[in-house]
């Protein structure tokens, strides 16, 4: 199959199934031969935890077609984002400047800019593309901060409990208050941010605090199941305890809502740079947006109608490519599917996409 | 019982207390914020430094010369009278201002929000009972692919298509001039009217995922116990649908809807933005482009008290509708 590993680890997962779908679980995998200098029990330790917490969650998403579309169109993004990088590095696809081409040229004219000008000669293209690498780190960076910190405040909440989880609560139930456009809006307008890492990190300053509520809520359950208590009985430390126990099983539900947060980056994002809030440095979709709109006479006339629709639909693939990815993947957090997908793979072929059997449950 | 009011009414009065003080603090205490920039604006205007503290006292209600807990002081007093001092490019209070454009988003966004929370209830609804069909497959595909599109996206092809290629809607403002606000049938029709493309905006782009969530609640107490028991006992599928599904499966997302609301808020800042509907969203931005901090502090302030106090509703009446929620207290060690 044509799809290959990309940044988020749900990505690598369904790489993984690509490439052992046919054969049998115990091949050797890529992140493994990276590691192989490193003593043979680390080995085995990484190779179950791949086996429980990657290969298998990613073979039920990767059987639902939600997972498969939006891994698909995610793999088309990161490509222009390698094309992007590799372009500007070896030049063979340069970044977007003015007078490269015929001005105001139309879409499908020639093959130096396949999708038309601008009005000022640039490749529509070219600054589609361009917009990609930055956009793609900006994602992650945001996508890492918020499940990063949810996780850190929900496990800490409610595995400890008592006034380190009072605490801890009430301060996300402050943060969760706060909204978080306007908020983001005040921060850019003061410290006016320039680099992606830093306004993805930015557009989640407060996303993370109801991602780290329901977090919590998981751990209250997870705590309470009898391995959780055997290792304390044994006297395991805590962190080992948080670790190893807690925060493997709730990799599911990070990976859906980091999919999420990726999807308000996207958003945010292209918002802030449309208004112009955040200081433009590079190409983005909402700086096209907002030339189109406003510069291009895009409004008037239809001519102009392709510089607005190039941003346009690169913004809605990368957004509906992530909300399938979440969609596809919230099948994984099913217990009753993944419990199935333990015993045998054959019988998560017939369910289809529906995560509730209503028929079993229904008179 | 009582006490988890007395709780949450504590929670909600220090919630807006930390983020006056995190907005005091920005203004204050950060290096290069709001007040050092804004004196630097005035240097640059020309005006002499020991003016620039009297001015600088009515447009952000801080006194500079003064130790900080006393401007600490001096911040919340004024704030709590409804001072939220003096805008810098706007002639008018910041008071005056918010209190000339906020029924405006509210009515947008208010009404938006219904409209949300209606569509999701019924369509998501259909589609639990319908589970499975073409009907749902395809309307589960059109609600992840309406959620894909970003509110501001939309509504720039709205204005587009509608507004300057069609010309049948208003490209933009809140009202036609000449027409005088009042309970006259010419304003009411006038203001929905410009009000028409970005309620749409907003109820296409948000409906889709809200009712993807009502269709998983639904199939969720469609598969529960008691309804079975119900079945079984003979129940009409009419007081089963109304009085046992419909019931449990609204009252999860009833939370989420007045925080919709507050969310939207936040969100009218792009979109009034695109509809040149002078909001508090337009004014917000306006303060934005301008540097203008204090109207930029203020209007932030009352989106979060308006987030705020919405939440705070929710979870009051959340317990009146729901009985279970009233041993809250219990609940919440869980």
């Amino acid at each position: 199959m044509q799809v290959k590993p990309t940044d988020s680890s749900s990505e690598s997962a369904s790489e993984s199934i690509v490439t052992d779908g046919s054969g049998s679980k115990t091949s050797s995998f890529s992140f493994e031969t990276s590691s192989s200098n490193i003593e043979v029990t680390w080995n085995e330790r990484l190779r179950d935890f791949y086996e429980e917490f990657i290969y298998k969650p990613g073979l039920v998403a990767w059987d639902d077609r939600r997972t498969r579309i939006g891994a698909a169109i995610m793999f088309v993004y990161v490509s222009m984002g390698v094309i992007a990088w590799l372009g500007a590095w070896l030049g063979f696809y340069p970044e977007p400047t003015t007078n490269q081409a015929e001005r105001g040229l139309q879409p499908f004219q020639t093959l130096d800019a396949p999708l038309g000008t601008t009005q000022s000669g640039e490749d529509v293209l070219a600054m589609a593309i361009h917009a990609t690498p930055e956009m793609l780190i900006m994602v992650t960076a945001g996508g890492i901060f918020a499940t990063g910190v949810a996780v850190l405040t929900g496990t800490l909440a409610g595995y400890k409990g008592g006034s380190v989880d009072r605490a801890v609560t009430s301060f996300s139930d402050v943060a969760m208050s706060i909204p978080g456009l306007p908020l983001i809006m005040v921060l850019a307008v003061v410290f006016r941010p320039r680099n992606p890492i830093l306004i993805g990190i930015l557009l989640t300053i407060n996303y993370w605090a109801g991602l780290g509520r329901s977090i919590r809520s998981q751990v209250l359950t997870l705590r309470e199941e009898p391995y959780v208590e055997a290792s304390r009985t044994m006297g395991v430390s805590t962190r080992r305890i948080l670790t190893k126990d807690i925060i493997p099983n709730l990799m599911p539900f990070v990976l859906v809502n980091f999919a999420n947060a990726a999807r308000y980056v996207v958003f945010a994002s292209v918002g802030l740079y449309y208004l112009g809030i955040l200081p433009s440095s590079v190409e983005n979709w909402g700086l096209q947006l907002e030339n189109a709109y406003t510069q291009a006479g895009a409004l008037v006339g239809t001519g102009a109608l392709y510089q607005l629709l190039v941003p346009m639909v690169s913004i809605m693939g990368i957004a509906l490519s992530l909300i399938l990815l979440a969609q596809g993947l919230d099948r994984v957090f099913n217990p009753r599917v993944r419990t199935r997908l333990a015993g045998e793979s054959e019988s998560v072929r017939s369910e289809e996409t529906e995560e509730s059997s209503k028929t079993e449950m229904m008179p | 019982m009582s006490n988890y009011y007395v709780q949450r009414t504590i929670r909600a009065v220090l919630t807006i207390w930390v983020v006056i003080t995190v907005t005091f603090g920005m203004i204050r205490l950060l290096p290069g914020g709001p007040l050092v920039q804004l004196r630097a604006k005035l240097i640059r205007q020309g005006i002499s430094s020991s003016r620039i503290n009297a001015m600088l006292e009515t447009y952000q209600n801080v006194r500079p010369d003064q130790p900080i807990y006393i401007q600490y002081y001096d911040y919340i007093t004024s704030l709590l009278t409804g001072d939220l001092g003096k805008s810098f490019s706007d002639s008018r209070t910041v008071t005056a201002i918010i209190a000339d454009a906020l029924p405006w988003t509210v009515f947008i966004m208010v009404t938006a929000t219904i409209l949300i929370f209606v569509i999701a209830v019924v369509w998501g609804a259909l589609m639990a009972y319908n589970e499975g069909s073409t009907f749902d497959l395809f309307s589960s595909s059109a609600s992840i692919l309406f959620a894909s599109v970003p509110f501001y996206v939309l509504a720039i092809a709205l204005v587009v298509v509608f507004g300057y290629q069609l010309e049948l809607l208003p490209t933009g403002y809140r009202k036609s001039p000449g027409v005088e606000p009042g309970l006259s049938l010419t304003f009411v029709m006038d203001a929905l009217y410009h009000a028409l493309l970005p309620i749409v905006s907003m109820v296409v782009t948000g409906a889709g995922l809200q009712a993807l969530a009502m269709r998983g609640n639904s199939i969720q107490v469609l598969g529960a116990d008691f309804v079975r028991v119900a079945r079984l006992r003979g129940l009409s599928d009419r007081r089963i649908s109304v009085r046992y599904v419909a019931r449990n499966a609204i009252l999860p997302m009833y939370t989420g809807f007045l925080t919709l609301i507050g969310f939207n808020l936040g969100g009218s800042i792009i979109l009034e933005q695109v509809f040149h509907y002078t909001g508090i969203g337009f004014y917000m931005f306006q303060a934005l482009e301008n540097r203008d901090y204090p109207l930029m502090m203020g209007i932030f302030l009352v989106i979060t008290v308006a987030l705020v106090l919405a939440v705070y509703i929710a979870d009051l009446t959340y317990g009146l509708i729901d009985p279970r929620v009233k041993s809250g207290d219990a609940s919440e060690a869980y």
